[in-house]
């Protein structure tokens, strides 16, 4: 409620900051109209053996799971009952819906018929065994779950407006009585489409380098990541938040989510490597070809949070905690990247990189994000009230 | 609950996941079997004497323009499949390349088309069933009107065979359909595929799977050496034979087993690998994706159960807060 939370509305919005975001997304939105006017072949370096470049691999792979903190928190405050994280929800809620928002848009930029798009809600036309399809439908719902659960900030900021307060109220009202089911939705939507995010790999079969070819381990291993990723997104954007708007640090909560994160990182290790020493891979942790030097460079961003978080000095101190949460945030991204493109060899005759107006574009998405992030906060009450953070 | 109990649940409840996938991967489907009446095509890479009448054939049957190089229209220059090219022979060339059908110092043509596998990878991934196997013929064929271009099935196919036209905003997927599209339907009308009536070596041969697999596999037990009268068109009731002695073939039939089999086969004097062929084992990469599936999604049951305990906790953890403060 209102008490709770806080509008940062002293602060002004059109900061220089602020304006180079928009100014880079304005570059991109040139490259933008360019791709709807001329086709995907003018600004993107995909072909036949590389259909999915960094569009569909930061954009939805790895940008969902940069977007999971409002379900990790979710998991935390309403399964397991610790009413402590809650000032951190709003923050983590609002992150997650600009996070998914722009994976949904970022899907339907890549998606080469996208007037077709609305096939995918048509039963008649739908293949149940498809992980696209569950990932499509997961994901559409999940952006609609994730607007529910950040209204009531927006009812807030309604409330307060001339003229609207008996409507805010009453419909403050009525999503009350249901709330709790769309909470429950989303924690369980995205444990589907997150794990689903690995099992897209099993059919890519020996494209996928064997480091990251885990089949059946796929689903488990992608949502595991995602989970300690939202932890670790929370912790980073926390961090962030308190150094750029100068306000009181949230280490003691963070503290709690850094062990809850330790477990986590603990269990992804030990599924991960008992596969592959089981599955006969140890030669190829040890070729030192560019998969298993990815590997290696993953494995050593994952155990750095481990080490640090193992320390209760260091996980007590901030700027501990940042660095741990930024190497957990590298480490789950590259786990994406690697298997999906870094590493991915569809064979021989093709290979990719990313041309400049691509890159560009999805750099563009990152600034309009970050612009509407400081926007929405500087607007509708969403970080804690400085008092209650630090009560 | 306290944080032992934290731990304890996500422990408890991350074993259960990977027990459930574990047992799912146990009872996942096998491989499908081949169509009934599956037709398709055997390509004799020993044969194949590179004139890519095939490839020309190919584009008129599907109205498609040949690929140029520059300005030199008077030949189809495709290298390799594309949006504009369904079917293209290539050459793979060691040391010298002096010999053909030599593994040392020799070179080989192959045959790049759709492969139109018994349980094909892109059918298996496509959320929108634009991509279907027919349940007759086995010819993998594709629906641009259901298609979204999400572009799993390039992602899914072995073979890379389905190729997207990014050079057009409004680009589609284009394959080889077995010349049995609509608008094309040779196969339905009692003609073979137009690659294998161009032929002119019988290379390309068209048949029912069964008739090829049976011609592929007595090619392979004759001795090196030896005459045989290669049939040309249609296995089952060639227009022609033509007398050649037997090469040195490769002991296996590409497409009889490999990730459950293909309509398509090949026959090759030199590895298989080197012709470009993927390293694939008998199991469909397909049959383990949709195992994990149904593992998890069949009936929506396990999301169901989980959602309903998921609403009591939530339910249960957010009475005590009066003033709306779940959110």
């Amino acid at each position: 409620m209102s008490h709770h939370y806080e509008a940062l509305d002293r602060r002004p919005v059109l900061t220089p900051f602020f304006l180079l975001m928009v100014a880079i997304a304005a570059i991109g939105t040139i490259f933008l109209i360019t791709r709807f006017v001329a086709g995907m072949g003018a600004v993107a370096n995909l072909n036949g053996g590389y259909p999915w470049g960094v569009w569909v691999i930061y954009d939805i792979v790895v940008g969902t799971a940069l977007a999971c903190g409002g379900y990790a928190l979710a998991v935390t405050v309403y399964v397991f009952n610790k009413g402590r994280y809650h000032p951190l929800i709003r923050p983590a809620l609002l992150t997650s819906l600009l996070g998914y928002g722009f994976a949904g848009f970022g899907a339907f930029v890549d998606m080469g018929r996208y007037w077709n798009g609305y096939n995918i809600f048509l039963p008649w036309h739908m293949n149940t065994h498809a992980v696209m399809l569950e990932v499509g439908l997961c994901v559409a719902a999940y952006i609609l779950v994730l607007f529910i659960e950040f209204s009531p900030t927006l009812l807030e900021w309604l409330r307060k407006q001339t003229g609207w307060q008996v409507r805010a109220e009453a419909w403050r009202k009525l999503l009350d009585k249901g709330l709790f089911f769309f909470i429950a939705l989303g924690i369980l939507l995205p444990t589907m489409h997150q794990s689903s995010l690995g099992s897209f790999l099993i059919a890519m079969g020996y494209k996928v380098h064997p480091l990251w070819q885990t089949l059946h381990l796929q689903p488990l291993l992608a949502v595991l990541s995602a989970f300690t990723m939202g932890f670790a997104i929370v912790i980073f954007e926390g961090s962030l938040v308190t150094t750029g708007f100068k306000r009181h640090p949230e280490t003691h909560l963070f503290t709690g989510l850094g062990r809850i994160m330790m477990g986590l990182i603990a269990a992804f290790l030990a599924f991960r490597f008992g596969y592959l020493i089981l599955m006969g891979k140890v030669g190829a942790m040890f070729a030192f070809d560019l998969g298993s030097v990815m590997f290696w460079i993953e494995t050593a961003l994952f155990a750095y949070p481990l080490y640090v978080l193992a320390s209760p000095v260091m996980r007590e101190n901030g700027k501990h905690l940042l660095y741990a949460a930024v190497s957990m945030i590298l480490a789950g991204s590259l786990y994406r990247f690697d298997g999906a493109l870094i590493t991915y060899n569809p064979g021989p005759g093709y290979s990719y990189f990313p041309a400049l107006p691509e890159l560009i574009m999805t750099v563009a998405t990152i600034a309009t994000e970050i612009a509407l992030y400081l926007f929405i906060v500087k607007t509708f009450p969403v970080l804690p009230r400085e008092a209650h953070a630090t009560a | 609950m306290d944080r032992r109990n934290f731990f304890k649940t996500s422990l408890g409840a991350t074993v259960a996941s990977a027990a459930a996938l574990a047992a799912g991967g146990v009872q996942a489907r096998p491989n499908l079997d081949p169509a009934p009446e599956a037709v398709g095509m055997l390509y004799d890479a020993t044969l194949c004497v590179g004139c890519k009448a095939c490839v020309s054939k190919c584009k008129e049957v599907n109205g498609m323009p040949p690929v140029p190089m520059g300005q030199d229209t008077h030949a189809d220059f495709a290298l390799d499949l594309s949006a504009k090219t369904r079917n293209v022979i290539k050459i793979h060339t060691e040391g010298k390349g002096a010999v053909k059908d030599a593994a040392a110092d020799g070179f080989a043509f192959e045959k790049r088309s759709c492969m139109h596998c018994v349980d094909p990878g892109c059918v298996s991934v496509c959320p929108v069933s634009a991509l279907t196997r027919h349940p007759m013929t086995g010819i993998v064929s594709y629906n641009k009107d259901a298609c979204i271009g999400c572009r799993t099935c390039m992602t899914g196919c072995p073979y890379n065979v389905p190729q997207y036209d990014y050079d057009n905003p409004f680009g589609q997927i284009v394959k080889c359909e077995m010349c049995n599209q609509k608008g094309v339907e040779r196969i339905d009308k009692g003609l073979m595929t137009g690659c294998a009536e161009a032929c002119p070596t019988g290379a390309t041969l068209f048949g029912s799977r069964g008739a090829l697999l049976a011609e592929a596999k007595r090619r392979l037990a004759l001795k090196p050496g030896e005459t045989y009268a290669y049939p040309r068109g249609d296995v089952r009731k060639p227009d022609s034979f033509h007398e050649k002695a037997v090469p040195g073939y490769q002991k296996t039939v590409w497409g009889e087993k490999e990730a459950g089999g293909t309509n398509v086969m090949h026959l090759s004097a030199i590895p298989y690998d080197k012709l470009g062929m993927p390293p694939l084992g008998e199991r469909s990469y397909a049959s383990i994706s949709e195992g994990v599936q149904s593992t998890l999604y069949s009936y929506l049951a396990l999301p169901v159960v989980a959602l309903g305990g998921l609403t009591w906790l939530v339910k249960r953890n957010t009475s005590g807060e009066k003033e709306g403060g779940a959110e």
